[in-house]
This record gives structure tokens, C-alpha cells and sequence, in this order.
């Protein structure tokens, strides 16, 4: 019986590590291109939450569906903030960069506990307490589609870059700023485009995430530090990085809160990342550090 | 020593600082209880803002998890008076070593395995994430359900038990903030300082003209560190009760960074200005908002954005060095 539970369990785990390795996804495609890291990227998040919540409210649209209109809304929005306030800070230092974004997240943050006030908000779907059971292994359908849907995006996204025009574009940027501009690429909208892809990509898995957890305005930090703690553990700039990344620590809550307590379920992430700084700081699938 | 300290200050620049320390100790006989509370937050900005800057400014490396600091400083007077009755100064003497070890171990982390720039910052954060769930199962200081000090009415200022009127911690906090300032600016005009300096502008080329970098960043994370666990001792005395969701929650170390940032980050009357623009402006709002009957949580920080947003655009060195070359304190070294 034990056995059962936590096979139940790791699955449970690995599914949500899945749309967290989605939120990740964001933010690494963001930081390898850009050369920007997005500290507003889990506050991000919650304000798609937020709009997931809101249209639920008012039409009862699973939020399934709206996960691409909400990352076609959080692509523009990206495309926004990269194109009028980060595109000028692209040479500054990267600190000043960093608080520009601690600026951005402070605003959306405290926005959004004004709007919503502070208590925690969900979406109840019809499907909430159905489950699929194969052998003596029972799925929560809820996390069954959310992991389904966080690989579906994750793969698009690698199909967009490996294989149209302008993910290669995009590429050619990342690697070699100088050369794109030479060859005539507008690096600026690029940039933009990047950003906003990094948003739909945050979107779409708070989106997802809705099916499994609540939302607090507050959640927005927490967040913004569980990505960057499955991005460093993962690798910084591995698209692949963010994905296993993401199922190793939604793995490790997963047990951890199973073990001890839900509570403490963070500080075992922390110390997965302290844990990887010491032993292989480029991450697990990151390329050795120059 | 004197001569040092003051050596390429303007007589003006030395004469408004008198002024302002005259005005300073003064301002306790004309303050009202409101302002006196006020002028107690802008000094405790003032003071951590000035710590930080050690770090960030002096030797250029971004800590976002200050909060620990002020949190182990704090839990570890506050525990061992509530439990034993140990008087906080001694507590000080267990807490600062205790703050400073926390930032021994995150400069040995990132600094032995040149984990630099925004890397650095998470590591700071997450360590102080650690420490805040942490402490909400540490049962031992009352985990979540939060650390409470006895409170009586005070007639008479027990400087040794820091159990008093406010006023006795107005003069505690300035007495802190003109002594690191004075602190930081020996430091500055010493060898460490200028090896900060040399770190801060280029690390490659101050390794490759023969300074220990790992071994200065790590006096300048533990010089920084024990500096602030002083904050939160007064913080937890003051206070009179301790939450690990407030103490440690990265919006503390987040309002620790923007008074130096706002005022200019590694300038040493940064922190100081930047504190008095910040909580004053600040107050200022909440004060408006409350006399027209609004109250609304968050409003304040959204403002502390807006100016951070508005200082990094518009003056990205910050509020000081573009006032002092107004009034014309420009001199050496300042």
C-alpha cells in the first residue's frame, strides 16, 4: 500500500514539474536571448492567474481553453514591456536591469492585491475530482491534462525555434548580437518578440497551473524564485534544462511534502539548488561555464 | 585619523553635516509621537541601506536577501531574552556572529565556484526563502505562531534591557546610522575599501594586479551582514513581536535595497538622503490617503516601485550625486 502512495505521489509530482518546467521555459528562453533576467516572471504569472480567474468567473470557460488567448494577451504584453521599458536598459548594467524588473514586479504585485485582495482564488472545473486509474496507480485528471498541455506548448515552442524562419532569427541574435545586426536582423523587435514569447510561455502555464493550485497575489515572488531556482538546477539557456528542471523540483515538493510537511516543501528546492552550485554549477544539462 | 576621515571634504560639505546632526539630536524636543516614529524608520533604512551598501556598492556584489540578516539578528536577541532574559546587547554578541556566518556560507557558495551577478542575487534570496520557512517549523521561537516580547509601560529608558519609550530608540538608530556612516567611510578610505573598489569596477583586473577577491568579497558579505543583525535587534525590541512570514519575506529586503538605490548606490550619504525621501514621501502618501478616508494595502508599494522605476530611468546614480553637485559639495572622495 505505501508503495502505491508514493508511486500516486512522484506521478502527481512529475505532472505539476512539468507546467513548472513550462514557467521556467519562459524565463530561460528570455535569459538566453535577451541577456536579461526576468525577476517579474512569476508576478507575470499570477496577473495571467488573475485574468484566468476573472473570464472564468464571468463566462465558465475551462481554463483549457483559453490558454491561448490568455498567451496571445501575455505575448503582447511582453512584447510591450520589453519594446518600452527594457529595450533602453539593454546596455546597462546588470543590475540596474535586474531592479528594473524588481520595479515591474513590486507594481504587478500590489496591482493585483488591490484588484483581488489578498485571499486566495481558484477554478473549480467539472473534471476537479476525477481521476484515471491504471493498475493500482490513480492519476488526478487535472494533473494529468496540465502535464499533457505543458508538454504540448513546451514542444511547440521547440518547433518554433528548430524549424520556422523566425525562430532561427531569433537564435542567430542570441548567439551572436553583433552578427545578427550585421546581416541586417532588427535586433530591438526581436528582443520584443523573445520577451513575448517568454510571457505567452508564462501565461500558458499559469493557465495550466490553475487547474492544480490556487492563486495569490503574494504566490507572484514565490514563484518568480521557483523558476530560477528549476532554471539553475536545469541549466541556464537549455531549453531541455527547463523541462527536467522543472520535474526534478516538482518531484522533490512532491515528496518532500508527502515526508514532512507541505510547508516546508520550498526549503528542499533550496537546497536542490545549493546542492547543484556546489556539485555542477552550469546545472544538469547546462554547458560547462567558460 | 580624523584628518583622513575628513580629508578631501568641502568645509561646506563639513558644515552641513553638522547642521544636520544639530537638527538630528534635536528633533526628538519638537517631534510629535507620529514624526518621532517616522524619523525612527527613515534611521533604520538609513542604517540597513548603509550596510548594504557595503556590499553592493562598495564591493558590487547584489544581495536581495538582507532580510536574513535582519532576521537572524532579530530571532536570536529576541529568543534568547524571551527564554533565558539574556540582555539583547549580549544577544547582539551571539546574533551578529550568527548573521554573519549566514553570509559566510552564501559568499563561500557563490564566490568559491564564481557564481557572480544575478546568479549571486538568487542565491541570496533563496537562501533567505530557506531561512523564513525555516523558522516557520522552528518551534523552539514559536514557528509560525510568532515570537512575542513581554511589553509594559515603560516610565524610565532601560537602555541595558533595550525596554523603553521610543525615543531611546530614535537615538539608538541615529547613534547607528553616524557610526556607520563614519564606519563605512574609514573603510572607504582604507585598503580594503579601495580594493572593494578595484573589485567592483573590473574583478578580473583586480585578481590579475594581485588582489585576494574571494577573500575581500567574503569581508565585505560578513562585514555587511553582522552590520545589519544590529537592525534587527532594535527591530525586534522596538517591534515587540517577530513573524517569520514579515521578518524574513523578501519585500523587507527588497525596502532594505531602495532607500541607497534612490539616494546612490555607493555614494556614503546615499542610504541616508534616499531613507528621507523614500519613508518620508511615503508617509506622506499614506497620510494623504488617510485623511481622505482611503485605505488601501499596497498603495505604498506601489509608489516604492514607481520610484524605482522613475530613479533607475531618470537618474540612474541615484538622487545624492546629482544634489551634491548642486550645492556644490562636489570635493574629493565624496
Amino acid at each position: 500500500m505505501p508503495l502505491d502512495l508514493y508511486l500516486n505521489v512522484a506521478i502527481g509530482g512529475v505532472l505539476t514539474g512539468l507546467v513548472y518546467g513550462l514557467m521556467a521555459l519562459g524565463l530561460s528562453v528570455i535569459f538566453g536571448v535577451v541577456r536579461v533576467v526576468n525577476f517579474a516572471h512569476g508576478e507575470m504569472m499570477t496577473m495571467a492567474m488573475y485574468v484566468v480567474i476573472t473570464l472564468f468567473a464571468a463566462l465558465h470557460l475551462d481554463p483549457l481553453v483559453m490558454l491561448v488567448p490568455i498567451a496571445v494577451a501575455m505575448f503582447a504584453f511582453g512584447y510591450l514591456v520589453q519594446a518600452s521599458l527594457i529595450n533602453p536598459f539593454i546596455t546597462r548594467p546588470e543590475h540596474t536591469q535586474f531592479l528594473l524588473l524588481v520595479a515591474i514586479a513590486t507594481i504587478i504585485v500590489n496591482v493585483l492585491l488591490i484588484i483581488y485582495g489578498p485571499d486566495s482564488q481558484n477554478v473549480q472545473v467539472a473534471y476537479a475530482f476525477d481521476s484515471y486509474q491504471i493498475g493500482k496507480v490513480i492519476i488526478d485528471a487535472t494533473k494529468l491534462y496540465a502535464g499533457v498541455a505543458a508538454i504540448v506548448v513546451a514542444a511547440a515552442l521547440f518547433c518554433f525555434f528548430r524549424y520556422t524562419r523566425l525562430g532561427t532569427a531569433i537564435r542567430a541574435c542570441a548567439d551572436n548580437y553583433t552578427g545578427a545586426q550585421v546581416v541586417g536582423l532588427d535586433v530591438k523587435h526581436l528582443y520584443a518578440l523573445t520577451f513575448g514569447l517568454g510571457a505567452a510561455c508564462v501565461g500558458a502555464a499559469g493557465t495550466i497551473l490553475l487547474l492544480i493550485f490556487d492563486v495569490t497575489p503574494s504566490a507572484g515572488p514565490a514563484y518568480t524564485l521557483l523558476a530560477f531556482v528549476i532554471v539553475i538546477t536545469g541549466g541556464l539557456g537549455s531549453m531541455p534544462g527547463a523541462l527536467v528542471g522543472g520535474v526534478l523540483i516538482g518531484l522533490t515538493e512532491a515528496m518532500a511534502g508527502l515526508l514532512f510537511t507541505p510547508s516546508a516543501k520550498s526549503m528542499f528546492s533550496f537546497a536542490i539548488l545549493v546542492l547543484v552550485l556546489l556539485l555542477r554549477p552550469q546545472g544538469i544539462m547546462g554547458r560547462r561555464l567558460a | 585619523m580624523i584628518a583622513r576621515l575628513t580629508d578631501g571634504l568641502s568645509t561646506r560639505a563639513l558644515m552641513l553635516m553638522a547642521v544636520l546632526l544639530v537638527l538630528a539630536l534635536a528633533a526628538p524636543m519638537f517631534a510629535g509621537d507620529y514624526l518621532l516614529t517616522v524619523l525612527i524608520l527613515i534611521f533604520y533604512f538609513a542604517y540597513t541601506g548603509q550596510a548594504w551598501n557595503i556590499m553592493m556598492g562598495f564591493a558590487g556584489q547584489l544581495s536581495l536577501g538582507h532580510a536574513l540578516y535582519v532576521g537572524l539578528g532579530a530571532y536570536t536577541a529576541a529568543a534568547l531574552f524571551v527564554r533565558f532574559g539574556v540582555p539583547p546587547w549580549l544577544g547582539l554578541i551571539v546574533g551578529a556572529p550568527m548573521a554573519a556566518l549566514a553570509g559566510a556560507f552564501i559568499g563561500y557558495l557563490a564566490f568559491r565556484f564564481r557564481v557572480g551577478g544575478v546568479y549571486f542575487a538568487i542565491l541570496t534570496i533563496a537562501v533567505a526563502e530557506f531561512a523564513r520557512v525555516g523558522f516557520d517549523h522552528f518551534t523552539w521561537v514559536n514557528a509560525s505562531s510568532g515570537l512575542f516580547l513581554p511589553v509594559k509601560q515603560y516610565s524610565g529608558n532601560d537602555l541595558w534591557h533595550l525596554r523603553g519609550q521610543p525615543v531611546m530608540f530614535y537615538y539608538l538608530l541615529l547613534a547607528a546610522t553616524v557610526a556607520a556612516l563614519v564606519g563605512c567611510r574609514f573603510l572607504l578610505t582604507s585598503r580594503i575599501g579601495y580594493f572593494w573598489l578595484a573589485i567592483r569596477e573590473d574583478e578580473e583586473a583586480a585578481r590579475a594586479a594581485g588582489i585576494d577577491t574571494f577573500h575581500y568579497k567574503m569581508l565585505a558579505v560578513v562585514i555587511s551582514a553582522a552590520m545589519t543583525s544590529f537592525a534587527g535587534v532594535i527591530y525586534a525590541f522596538y517591534y515587540n513581536n517577530l513573524f517569520p512570514e514579515q521578518v524574513f519575506h523578501i519585500s523587507r529586503s527588497v525596502e532594505i535595497i531602495l532607500a541607497p538605490i534612490v539616494g546612490g548606490i555607493g555614494t556614503l550619504f546615499g542610504p541616508i538622503l534616499g531613507a528621507f525621501i523614500l519613508t518620508g514621501l511615503a508617509e506622506a502618501l499614506t497620510s494623504t490617503l488617510n485623511a481622505i478616508g482611503v485605505d488601501i494595502p499596497g498603495v505604498k508599494q506601489i509608489f516604492y516601485g514607481i520610484c524605482l522605476l522613475a530613479v533607475i530611468v531618470a537618474l540612474p546614480d541615484g538622487v545624492w550625486p546629482w544634489l551634491s553637485q548642486r550645492l556644490g559639495l562636489k570635493g574629493r572622495g565624496s
